[in-house]
């Protein structure tokens, strides 16, 4: 794949917008301004940043609690996403979802779910709507790696191969369920491997070059797309921080941690762009600019938004009128 | 008033049943029904024979032994725009896919803000009788009542068997339908022109001055019949048929029983922190005054339900416990 630098300054825009937005979180976490669970992407940067390219806008998305990158690269609003940490009604879940049920019907982009494994079968049913009605839509799955070792995730990926459904498994092996190695969860480590059992085309990425993953993206969601049935796409990376803000990481070595950030997705793709002379300081610093103004108004947004009123507690539990 | 003179067909809550299928996928091309075996095997109870045959293997979709994957593919397809209806063969087995009902289908709309509703019908046999033992048997949908963002209904009669289950297709939520697994066989007439019911209302089946039995689905007959045995002993007992265990029609209940000012709630469940003692909490709150005397329940043994026949009548609500509780209620007990 050949990269304009309009295309190169895009996919480095998009993966810096991760970074600042969560390095701001785990700001504003440490201030308490937002509770909850808080799982950071930084790291797998390139991957959710990789996917969406191959994706549009009638397509669906389905991740994780992990979600933050996903939704950003997808499109939802930074804004509305922050309001949401701050459970705020302005949020894009109207503050009933927090950070890890991010939400947006605009997008299509369908949370934001937290039980691991539990959104595979909702992305083969999105995926099976589509394949009924004859719409040329992918829906992108994704899911850690700790998914693997999930009924729901051996039940969905033969169902998918099964009925050749129109959807996009991105397994994110970031290398930890929590604290628990791959190897110390899977008997077979090659998860490729495990998704080829089912009959489905499935290859490992390198999941710390936003190149390489845009590539594989867009040839697994091209032929998702043409009807030739369900990817699966492995992206070998890696999560900096901790599971979540209560995480003491006692299961792995800073060491380990060290030598992968030597990969850094942001460093090594910004790099590649100086080197073709796509990226300078001054292009850097404008960038950094742009990114940290945007998310200084996402979290003014998220700050003056307004609490949901508590006599509206009760509210979408139910769905109105029938129809 | 004019007298009708509406003609009748005999039927069975089974063709009753799958009436209201073939009447759905007839209606609306988004409806769909998947599920183990319903396909090609005709469906375990024989509810959906016919229907791959008419409809074909698209909109009568025989899937793997993979509840969790099935009933999430349904609730997926509801997000997507069409409009499944997903069979689960007992609901001992829906607990493999439990995950999808709670974690999903009856939380989506609310943490999404109002964004995603899961306009999805999932059916599934519940109950005993059948001599199909602990892991066939048992009544959970007390269980499922107890969830907030689904409704759970329970068609009792053949106008419910016949006429629910359009009302729960256009209804925006997640719907549960519990089918008592021995009603499958029951027969009686029914009006030819029978087509959808409300699902948000009691009925009274069997009007009474001086109890009201509440219940539902598999022993709303068991009821009658006591009801029956009763009145040999001047004791009027009006049956309500509860037809829809959440949201329960509370004011159903309340009003019976300001009527009768008695109460028994009769139920497959368990007793413990079951649908019974919801009931029954709702009438202490709504309707204490008007009480004259505890309200009696008689519900399922604590026991996983057995094999042997007499240990699983002996674990399950009969007419003469039945009876003997409204005995006691109405002071004609011993």
């Amino acid at each position: 794949m050949t990269l304009d630098a309009g295309h190169g300054l895009h996919l480095y825009r998009e993966m810096l917008r991760i970074r600042r937005f969560e390095e701001r979180c785990v700001e504003l976490y440490s201030a308490g301004a937002i509770r909850g669970f808080l799982h950071l992407y930084i790291g797998e940067e390139a991957v959710a940043t990789g996917v969406m390219q191959a994706l549009t806008p009638d397509d669906a998305i389905v991740a994780t609690y992990r979600e933050h990158g996903h939704a950003l690269a997808r499109g939802v609003a930074p804004e509305a996403l922050m309001a949401e940490m701050f459970g705020k009604a302005e949020g894009c879940s109207r503050g009933r979802g927090g950070s890890m049920h991010l939400f947006d019907a605009s997008t299509r982009f369908y949370g934001g779910n937290a039980i691991v494994g539990g959104g595979l079968p909702v992305a083969a049913g999105l995926a099976l709507a589509d394949a009924m009605q004859d719409r040329p839509r992918v829906t992108a799955c994704f899911f850690g790696e700790g998914a693997v070792a999930e009924g729901e995730f051996h039940e969905t990926m033969n169902l998918a191969a099964l009925w050749r459904l129109p959807v996009l498994f991105c397994c994110e092996n970031n290398l930890y369920a929590m604290g628990t190695a791959l190897d110390r969860s899977e008997s077979e480590t090659d998860l490729a491997l495990k998704a080829a059992s089912y009959e489905m085309p499935a290859w490992p990425v390198d999941g710390m070059d936003v190149i390489a993953v845009e590539d594989a993206a867009r040839r697994a969601a091209g032929a998702v797309r043409a009807g030739e049935g369900p990817h699966f796409l492995e992206f070998r990376t890696y999560r900096y921080r901790a599971h979540s803000m209560y995480d003491p990481e006692l299961y792995r070595d800073k060491a380990e941690v060290e030598r992968w950030k030597e990969r850094d997705p942001l460093a090594v793709f910004a790099a590649r762009l100086r080197e073709a002379e796509m990226l300078d300081d001054d292009l850097l610093a404008r960038l950094e600019g742009e990114v940290a103004a945007e998310i200084d108004a996402a979290v003014a947004f998220g700050e003056a938004g307004t609490l949901e009123p508590v006599e509206d507690l009760t509210r979408f539990v139910l769905a109105g009128e029938r129809s | 008033m004019i007298a009708t003179t509406s003609a009748t067909v005999k039927t069975t809550y089974r063709d009753a049943m799958r009436a209201a299928l073939r009447d759905a996928l007839e209606r609306d091309d988004r409806v769909f029904l998947m599920g183990e075996d319903v396909g090609r095997y005709g469906g375990c109870f024989a509810v959906s024979k016919g229907l791959l045959e008419e409809f074909g293997p698209e909109r009568v979709r025989d899937t793997p032994l993979s509840e969790a994957g099935f009933v999430g593919a349904g609730i997926g397809a509801a997000l997507g725009g069409l409009r499944p209806i997903v069979e689960i063969m007992t609901v001992n087995f829906s607990l493999l896919a439990l995950d999808q009902i709670l974690n999903n289908a009856a939380t989506l709309l609310h943490m999404s803000g109002g964004q995603f509703n899961v306009p999805l019908v999932i059916r599934m046999t519940t109950g005993a009788g059948r001599q199909l033992a602990a892991q066939h048997s048992h009544s959970l949908e007390g269980m499922y009542a107890h969830i907030p963002g689904i409704k759970v209904v329970a068609p009792a009669t053949l106008e419910d068997a016949r006429g629910m289950l359009w009302t729960a297709l256009e209804d925006p939520n997640p719907v549960l339908v519990f089918e008592h697994g021995t009603l499958y066989n029951l027969e009686g007439e029914i009006d030819v022109n029978a087509g959808p019911v409300d699902i948000d209302h009691a009925a009274v089946r069997h009007p009474g001055e001086h109890v009201t039995l509440v219940t539902y689905g598999g022993s709303l007959g068991k009821c009658l019949a006591a009801a029956d045995s009763l009145a040999h002993d001047d004791i009027s007992a009006e049956v309500l048929d509860l037809r829809v265990l959440r949201p329960l029609d509370a004011d159903a209940v309340l009003a019976s029983v300001a009527h009768t000012h008695r109460a028994v709630v009769v139920e497959e469940g368990w007793r413990s922190g079951g649908l019974a003692a919801e009931v029954s909490a709702r009438i202490m709150e709504g309707a204490f005054w008007d009480l004259d005397a505890p309200v009696a329940r008689v519900c399922a043994a604590e026991v996983p339900i057995p094999y042997a026949r007499h240990l699983e009548e002996a674990a399950l609500p009969q007419v003469p416990a039945i009876v003997a509780a409204a005995r006691e209620v109405v002071g004609a007990g011993g």
